[in-house]
C-alpha cells in the first residue's frame, strides 16, 4: 500500500548532505576499520546516494527492477562483487544499504512527525525500498561466491586427469574422485590425444580412487573403452574392489568386454605381456 | 543422533552431496564396506533418476530398527512427468534417456526392500531399504 505522494522524494532531495553525513558515520560505526579507507566509504556512499536519490524521483518506490533503478542496481552489483572478492561477509555487504535506515528514519520522522499514520506509511514505503535493495546485494554477493566456486571446480577438472605414461606404447589414467559427465568429457578427451601422441597399444584405466562405481560412471567407463579401441588402442580397467565388483553385477552392468584386474599392478603385467616386453630381477640374485 | 533428514535434489552436484550423505549415515549405522557401497551405489541411481526424469525433487533418510536389524531406508521423491509402465521402466536395458537402462532395476536389486509408486502427471516416489 504505497501512498502515490510519499515525501520521500523531496525528502531525499532537501537533506542530502545531513543524510549522506549520518549514513557515513553509521557504516564506520559497524564496518571493521581495516576493510576500507575512510574517503574511499565516503566516495562510494556519495556516489550511490547521488544514484538512488534519481532513483526515487521516479515514484517507482515499490518496484527496483525497472529501467530508473537501472544505475542503482548496477552501482549495487559492482559493489557487491568487488566485497566478496575482498573477503567482505554477507552481513557487511548488506550493512551498507542497510545502515542508511536510521538516518533516513530520522528525517522521516522530522518531516511527518505530527501525522503517526503518515509516518507509519512513509516508514513503510522506506524499510521496503532498502530491505529490497540489500536483498539485492546479497543475492548478487552470493553469485559472485558462486562464479568463484564454478571456476575453481573447472581448475580442479584440469589438475585431476592426467594421463602418464607407464612404459613403452602402455598408458595409465589413475581416475580419482566423482566422474561426472563433464569431467569424463575431459578425462576421454586427454586420454585419446594421448594415444594418439604416443602410439600407445594398451591404457590402464585405473578406478581405485573412484569411490562409487553406478551405471553413469560405467557408461563413462564404456564409451572410453569404445573410443579408445577405434583408435587401436585396448583398454585395461584396474582397480576394481571386492565391493565394486559385487556392485557392478547387482546392478548388471556388462563388463566381459572389457579386461578387467583388480589392481594397477596387475593391469600392468597383462599389458607388458600384450607389448612383448618384460621386467625381471638379474640373475644370480 | 537424528533419525531422519530430508535433503533437496536439484543438480548433479546434490547427487554427489546424496551419496556423501548416504555413506556417512551407512557407515554410522555400522554397515559393512559392501553394504555400504551397495546402498550408495543405489542412492547415486535413484538421486540421479531424481533430477534427469523428475526435474529435481528430496531424498528422506531414516534409520529402522524392527527389534533385530538396524536399516536406512531412502526416499527419493519429485513431482515431474512420472512413470507411464512400471515394468517398463525396471526392464533391464529400457531407457527413456541416454543412459545404460539398469539404474532403477539396479537400484532394487541393491536393496532389500524395494517400492515405487509413479502417477503419470504427478510424480514419483521410490523408497529402498538396506537391512545391516
Amino acid at each position: 500500500m504505497t501512498r502515490s505522494a510519499s515525501r520521500l522524494p523531496d525528502i531525499l532531495k532537501q537533506n542530502d548532505a545531513d543524510i549522506l553525513r549520518d549514513w557515513v558515520k553509521e557504516q564506520l560505526a559497524t564496518l571493521r576499520p581495516e576493510a576500507m579507507s575512510e574517503s574511499s566509504l565516503r566516495e562510494q556512499t556519495q556516489r550511490f546516494f547521488g544514484l538512488l536519490r534519481d532513483a526515487v524521483q521516479s515514484g517507482e518506490l515499490g518496484d527496483i527492477t525497472g529501467p530508473a533503478w537501472t544505475g542503482v542496481r548496477e552501482m549495487l552489483t559492482d559493489l557487491s562483487q568487488s566485497r566478496a572478492t575482498f573477503g567482505y561477509t554477507p552481513s557487511e555487504t548488506a550493512m551498507f544499504v542497510l545502515s542508511l535506515k536510521q538516518p533516513l528514519f530520522t528525517r522521516l520522522r522530522q518531516d511527518v512527525g505530527r501525522d503517526a499514520e503518515a509516518l507509519a506509511d512513509e516508514v513503510w514505503t522506506a524499510t521496503l525500498l532498502l530491505d529490497k535493495l540489500a536483498l539485492f546485494t546479497t543475492e548478487v554477493y552470493q553469485k559472485g561466491r558462486e562464479a568463484l566456486i564454478s571456476r575453481q571446480q573447472h581448475e580442479m577438472l584440469e589438475l585431476s586427469t592426467p594421463v602418464v605414461q607407464l612404459w613403452d606404447n602402455v598408458l595409465a589414467l589413475p581416475l580419482i574422485g566423482t566422474l561426472d559427465s563433464a569431467r569424463t568429457q575431459v578425462v576421454m578427451e586427454n586420454l585419446l590425444h594421448k594415444i594418439v601422441d604416443t602410439g600407445a597399444a594398451i591404457a590402464i584405466i585405473d578406478i581405485t580412487g573412484v569411490p562409487t562405481v553406478d551405471t553413469l560412471v560405467a557408461q563413462h567407463l564404456l564409451k572410453t573403452v569404445a573410443a579408445a579401441r577405434l583408435m587401436g588402442a585396448d583398454c585395461i580397467i584396474s582397480g576394481i574392489r571386492p565391493q565394486i565388483a559385487q556392485t557392478i553385477v547387482h546392478l548388471g552392468v556388462e563388463l566381459a568386454s572389457v579386461v578387467t584386474k583388480a589392481t594397477l599392478a596387475d593391469a600392468f603385467a597383462i599389458a607388458l605381456q600384450k607389448t612383448g616386453a618384460t621386467i625381471g630381477k638379474p640373475a644370480g640374485r | 543422533m537424528t533419525e531422519h533428514e530430508t535433503r533437496p535434489i536439484r543438480s548433479s552436484e546434490d547427487v554427489v552431496i546424496v551419496r556423501q550423505l548416504v555413506r556417512a549415515w551407512a557407515i554410522r549405522l555400522g554397515f559393512s564396506l559392501v553394504d555400504q557401497t551397495k546402498i550408495v551405489t543405489a542412492a547415486s541411481e535413484l538421486a540421479r533418476n531424481t533430477v534427469d526424469y523428475g526435474g529435481g525433487g528430496i531424498v528422506r533418510l531414516e534409520a529402522l530398527s524392527d527389534g533385530r536389524r538396524i536399516g536406512l531406508r531412502l526416499t527419493f521423491e519429485d513431482k515431474g512427468p512420472g512413470i507411464e509402465d512400471l515394468a517398463l521402466a525396471l526392464k533391464d536395458g529400457y531407457t527413456s534417456g541416454g543412459g545404460l537402462g539398469l539404474g532403477l532395476g539396479g537400484a532394487k536389486r541393491l536393496s532389500n526392500d524395494f517400492e515405487l509408486v509413479s502417477k503419470p502427471g504427478e510424480g514419483t516416489r521410490v523408497s529402498i531399504t538396506r537391512w545391516r
